[in-house]
């Protein structure tokens, strides 16, 4: 392996395991805030109990999401100094404004709720942690709005003198389409996780028949989230979908396995490639459904990547433009049908929830915990997918991977820090799993009024 | 190309001096905490409380850290490229040490085992001293220059920072935010623990002065060799804020003393920017290589994008980040502490209810 590979590691598991947490974190958020304003209206003390509960998880999960994220701000410079120097001037913006407008917003108020339930107001606590929340958005929009940019550069020019890309025009950066696609699809699922681990967490204590009043209650507010959240993800995903096979139907091609270009293709269910010869050696296919899905239309065409590769090869040059396609394949695969399950899994508990018998329904409550995983599987396929469907590209159509990296860092010395990341990442995922599964399983605090809190909060 | 001073290039230059001057003040003194933390915690009441003195804040404090990244990527993507793949180990070791603190202190208070929190301290001590020692250094050597070829790419090694000026810089920075930190406590807490707060920034400040000294002269010494900014009277008042600090606290008046390790800092840092002017990295190699506000900038359009939303939510910033300060103004007091015997969920009763510590 050389600088480059280690660097496309590194970049890997940085991020992966930073987006390990930040949906779960976006996502409690909401139904922390959203549980505390109930309590704030009933002034039920079940509500309360809940909002400790759930916003303590909350912060086990944060503090990892916070500080992976530093490493976020600062690794392009470290690895990838030719793309920060070739496209800072459009890309560093976003990332500038999300510090000052969601980061400040986020730590700040994160600190007075923890640290001010007695010494606020209720309601400017309350107004707290939906300014954490709103902060935790804000956050998303901006990251997925330099990402968007990387997938669909809009509003730029290359300079011919200085052989930088320049930024024209700001709003079609933050109007551009793949954006607010982008984070459709990114907070819907951020949703989705955050009810996927209360159903699951819920489930564990209601099958103990355990403080049933607050995990009832839970399990309903997160069954109902869930609910449209795994729809909405569906839709929004559908959307991204389109717009993907407009902008970089390479992905999509790569996605489906499609090597040639086809009137009325086929959506590949189960497929073997041979990737040497630009085929499949097996293919199940819904015939027709494709074309549906990508152009509405049931004989549309889609193209396929052995003509992507030859029109490419005629636009860029000499090379190949075709990504890992087994990888890209089975990552889609894994993330909708993780994503179709958990449709069915709220669905059912919703289900059984008005029937009135979900209590008793001992198969789902085993099961429901387990489930916790999938919103995982499919927040990290997406963005495998995403990010190696857009290979070899590190902005589409414009900026090789390859020419990103540090020319002044050595190979020893990005093999340093990918050890090094990646054992720390290890060690506090383990640490992390550990409080997580055990806060999770202990009882809710027997907490009345936000006044009984001990001096030290840390 | 306009060489005044009335221009976007100054202006982001200044901005990020502030944000470094921002972020050393503020995460000077929680840097200080953590490293003050084995030394004067004797207990594990103690240890708590000296963790709850920045809880509440430490997070936003970094934040202004992060938001220096991010300016500098936006107004100087050269600076942040050249710097961040320059001093690549070093920034390595900052990160790790950030991330293991940051962590520790939401997880130490979160198991019962005695090994658990004695452990995070540990991650609190090393993740606070090496990064108040190493930002030291790295600025060191910033504003001495490192070598800087004709592509703007670092090609130095890793030992060309650990040379003479910039240890001692890296020392002065670590003598300097624990005693910035340990005055702090002495201000937010009460009973021993307050004493041996200010017994230790008593003994910090003689060394911290002298240290300060060497590297204020040094620079000066340095600086006379470049056509940066040689600001005389704000390193001059630098040394007298801090060489004020064992006095002032001889005197008891805690909250001056604050006033004057913070402002020590403040005027460091300002020195580091004002001899730097308008080089944003100089080279070793040549001065045609050296990294300047101009060479280093993002487009006009780009930095006035960034000044109208700096303009915007600047003060929406430091307006709600002061108001969480004064929120959190009361000492923590051993009794309240106390009242559950140091385990979380017993004790009751009204967090503090002493005066606000204030600087007169």
């Amino acid at each position: 392996m050389d600088a480059f590979d280690l660097a496309r590691w590194q970049f890997a598991i940085t991020t992966i395991f930073h987006f390990f947490f930040v949906p779960l974190s976006i996502g409690l958020a909401f139904i922390t805030a959203i549980m505390q304003t109930a309590w704030y209206r009933t002034k039920d003390p079940a509500y309360l109990r809940m909002t400790r509960f759930w916003g303590k998880l909350f912060l086990i999960n944060f503090a990892l999401g916070v500080v992976t994220g530093i490493v976020q701000e600062f690794q392009f410079g470290m690895n990838w100094s030719t793309y920060s120097r070739f496209v800072g001037d459009i890309f560093g913006a976003p990332l500038a404004i999300e510090g000052l407008l969601a980061f400040f917003l986020e730590s700040t108020f994160l600190g007075l709720w923890i640290f001010g339930w007695n010494r606020l107001p209720p309601r400017i606590h309350l107004a707290t942690i939906w300014l954490v929340a709103i902060g935790t958005g804000l956050s998303a929009f901006f990251i997925l709005a330099a990402n968007a940019w990387m997938q669909h550069p809009v509003g730029y020019e290359i300079n011919p003198e200085t052989g930088r890309a320049e930024l024209q025009d700001i709003m079609a950066m933050l109007t551009n389409v793949t954006a607010w696609s982008h984070f459709a699809h990114t907070m819907l699922a951020a949703l989705l996780t955050g009810g996927m681990f209360v159903i699951g967490v819920s489930a564990y204590h209601l099958r103990r028949k355990q403080e049933t009043v607050i995990f009832r209650r839970s399990m309903t507010i997160a069954l109902v989230i869930s609910l449209f959240a795994s729809l909405g993800v569906a839709f929004s995903g559908h959307f991204q979908a389109q717009l993907v096979a407009q902008q970089q139907p390479m992905k999509t091609a790569s996605a489906e396995a499609l090597w040639e270009t086809e009137q009325g293709a086929g959506f590949s269910l189960f497929a073997v490639g041979d990737v040497e010869n630009g085929r499949n050696h097996i293919n199940i296919q819904l015939p027709n459904m494709l074309s549906v899905l990508t152009t509405n239309t049931w004989n549309g065409e889609v193209r396929g990547i052995n003509d992507i590769q030859a029109e490419y090869e005629r636009r860029f040059g000499p090379g190949s433009y075709i990504p890992v396609v087994g990888v890209i394949y089975w990552t889609f695969r894994l993330m909708v049908g993780a994503g179709l399950l958990m449709i069915l899994i709220s669905v059912v508990g919703l289900w059984l929830l008005r029937k009135g018998t979900l209590e008793d329904a001992t198969w789902y409550l085993r099961l429901a915990p387990f489930a916790i995983a999938l919103p995982y599987l499919a927040n990290s396929t997406g963005w495998i997918m995403t990010e190696m469907g857009r290979q070899p590209w590190v902005v589409f159509g414009v900026m090789l991977t390859r020419d990103a990296l540090s020319t002044s860092v050595g190979a020893g010395f990005v093999l340093t820090t990918l050890i090094g990341f990646t054992v720390i990442y290890g060690l506090l995922s383990v640490v992390d799993v550990y409080l997580l599964s055990r806060f999770a399983r202990s009882e809710p605090p027997e907490v009345t009024e936000p006044s009984a809190e001990p001096a030290l909060v840390y | 190309m306009d060489q005044g001073y009335l221009n976007l290039e100054t202006l982001w230059f200044a901005l990020i001096g502030v944000l470094w001057i921002g972020y050393f003040f503020l995460e000077g003194f929680d840097f200080g905490v953590g490293i003050l933390l084995p030394f004067i915690g004797r207990d594990e009441v103690d240890r708590r409380i000296l963790v709850n003195t920045i809880g509440p804040v430490w997070d936003g404090n970094e934040v202004w850290l992060i938001v220096a990244g991010g300016a500098t990527f936006a107004a100087f993507p050269e600076w942040y490229a050249t710097l961040f793949s320059g001093f690549y180990l070093a920034l390595f070791l900052i990160l790790a040490a950030l991330i293991f603190r940051g962590v520790a202190f939401e997880f130490r208070g979160k198991d019962k085992h005695p090994e658990w929190a004695r452990w995070w301290d540990r991650a609190i001590f090393w993740g606070s001293a090496v990064p108040a020692l190493l930002w030291g250094v790295a600025w060191a050597n910033i504003l001495q220059g490192v070598p800087i070829d004709a592509n703007k790419e670092f090609v130095g090694t890793f030992f060309d920072l650990l040379n003479p000026y910039a240890l001692l810089g890296g020392v002065t920075s670590l003598l300097l935010f624990t005693l910035h930190g340990g005055v702090f406590v002495a201000l937010k807490t009460d009973t021993e623990l307050q004493l041996r707060a200010r017994r230790a920034a008593k003994v910090l400040a003689l060394p911290a002065t002298v240290s300060v000294l060497g590297f204020l002269t040094w620079t000066f010494v340095n600086a006379r060799g470049n056509d940066g900014v040689v600001p005389g009277v704000v390193p001059i008042s630098a040394l007298i804020a801090v060489a004020a600090v064992e006095w002032l606290l001889r005197e008891k008046l805690d909250g001056w003393a604050f006033v004057a390790t913070g402002l020590s800092i403040v005027l460091i840092t300002a020195t580091i920017f004002l001899n730097l002017y308008p080089r944003v990295m100089p080279s070793s190699i040549t001065e045609a290589n050296d990294l300047t506000i101009w060479n280093a900038a993002s487009t006009h359009y780009t930095l006035t994008v960034m000044t109208v939303v700096a303009a915007i939510f600047t003060p929406i910033v430091l307006l709600y980040q002061g108001w969480t300060y004064w929120v959190f103004r009361k000492r923590i007091r051993r009794a309240d502490a106390e009242g559950g015997s140091g385990s979380p969920g017993l004790g009751a009763g009204p967090a503090g209810d002493g005066e606000a510590p204030s600087p007169a």
